[in-house]
């Protein structure tokens, strides 16, 4: 297992590297539309019109290790360099008090690049509770009394996944969910607006920026999947043939 | 040099080496990794610190601000002296005020915040099976299928709807479940190799 790890490792690197090398710097790269990211913008500019803050969350399930963590952090810098140049007010509560300091100074980085640090609100990037249903509540209260205009749960979501999705819509926030939780992902395709379906939010950040070199992981990212399912079609018709080899090639 | 690439080249190095000592069965590779987590939890165990304090100074402002939700700020302030105080002067034993607080204040409020997701489920569901086009209808009548053969009902009404629910969620969902999981396993290698290279700077 940890050889057949490591190859995959070493492919996925090697794809990226010489994909960048060859292709990116040269031609302009196109990713096909995400109507979950593509409605970020529209979020944001929504609640600016309304009046009301923005409230971003990457729920009970993850801390800073987790790479739906960082690929929601990498979000979070879209939302905030958005919100802060249209002056939006922008809340993050959290569990964990290492996302709580990192998403600060995400956030007051977006509103020091925008010019508009005098509208930075410290008070409302908060590590409220490391319990999950006080975590939930605390996020449910600031969700009553704030009444944002629109809310993005993306992160790691357990049983709260709900319980916050639900509040956010009762109070008729523009939501929009992304979490690599299969059981919370029905969940928050009933209960927001748009829903970022597992990997969709690890590319999120690749479809904001302008950079090309993120954007190319994406196609590397597609070329290992289509080795992948090679892989896996070509076990299957040998386990057809009585040749039980997945345990060696995967 | 920059404090970024200071930061990028910790992230490559730091990232590097958590990758390489997956594979590698050595006393030094194993002690590194061990003290980098116990790095990793007194980072940890200072910033709950911050946390707290700054949890406390945002309510202690907001008491000070008074307006109409005041009542909540004064109610967090209240609880997390009382705990701090009470665990400092009585410990944190069986019989001790900490214990009686956290027994018979807080497990009951967080049974109550639990149980909101029996009404949350329900109306979400409402929602979710209301057929107005045929992908919700699909979800509705599989949704049917999987709720009538797990209850007492479905054996009633044809002794092969228990079966037929176990067929919907062990081939269609477990399927769709896999083809997820596949995606989340490439997007989580894909946004670490993009972290540990360089490539993605958003953290930055």
């Amino acid at each position: 297992m940890s050889q057949a790890a490591l190859i995959f490792w070493v492919t996925l690197s090697i794809v990226i590297i010489v994909y960048y090398s060859f292709k990116a710097r040269k031609t302009a790269l196109n990713l096909r539309e995400i109507p979950g990211i593509k409605a970020v913008e529209e979020a944001v500019g929504r609640a600016t019109e309304q009046g009301k803050p923005i409230l971003f969350t990457t729920g009970w399930g993850g801390d800073i290790q987790r790479p739906t963590t960082i690929a929601a952090l990498n979000l979070l810098r879209f939302v905030a360099a958005k919100a802060a140049s249209y002056g939006c007010r922008i809340i993050f509560p959290t569990h964990d008090p290492v996302i709580a300091e990192t998403a600060r100074e995400i956030i007051r980085s977006a509103y020091n690049q925008a010019g508009r640090i005098d509208d930075y609100r410290d008070e409302d990037i908060t590590f409220v509770s490391p319990s999950q249903f006080g975590y939930a509540a605390a996020v449910d209260g600031i969700v009553s009394r704030t009444n944002p205009g629109a809310m993005f749960l993306m992160g790691t979501f357990e049983g709260e996944a709900l319980i916050l999705a639900e509040t956010g819509n009762i109070s008729g926030a523009l939501q929009i969910s992304g979490t690599d939780s299969t059981i919370q992902l029905s969940f928050f395709i009933i209960a927001c607006d748009y829903t970022l379906i597992g990997e969709e939010l690890y590319s999120a950040s690749a479809y904001l920026t302008e950079d090309n070199k993120v954007k190319a992981s994406m196609y590397a990212q597609d070329i290992i999947r289509l080795l992948l399912l090679v892989v896996i079609l070509s076990a299957c018709l040998l386990a057809l043939f009585g040749l039980d080899i997945h345990e060696e090639i995967l | 040099m920059t404090i970024n690439r200071v930061a990028i080249i910790i992230a490559f190095v730091t990232g590097i080496f958590m990758l390489v000592q997956y594979f590698i069965d050595a006393v030094v590779v194993n002690n590194l990794y061990k003290t980098l987590l116990d790095y990793y939890q007194i980072i940890f165990a200072i910033t709950m610190i911050v946390g707290g304090l700054t949890l406390l100074r945002v309510h202690l402002r907001k008491l000070v601000r008074f307006d109409r939700h005041s009542i909540f700020s004064l109610a967090t302030v209240t609880a997390i002296l009382f705990m701090v105080i009470s665990s400092i002067i009585f410990g944190t034993g069986t019989n001790s005020p900490y214990q009686w607080a956290f027994n018979n204040i807080q497990a009951p409020m967080q049974a109550t915040t639990f149980s909101l997701l029996a009404f949350f489920v329900a109306s979400a569901a409402y929602r979710g099976f209301r057929v107005r086009s045929k992908p919700a209808a699909v979800l509705a009548i599989a949704a049917l299928i999987v709720l009538l053969g797990r209850s007492i009902f479905g054996e009633m009404i044809s002794e092969h709807l228990p079966s037929l629910a176990g067929w919907v969620l062990n081939n269609p969902s477990v399927a769709a479940k896999r083809g997820i999981l596949v995606g989340i396993g490439l997007g989580s290698v894909a946004t670490a190799l993009r972290v540990i290279l360089g490539i993605e700077r958003s953290y930055l």
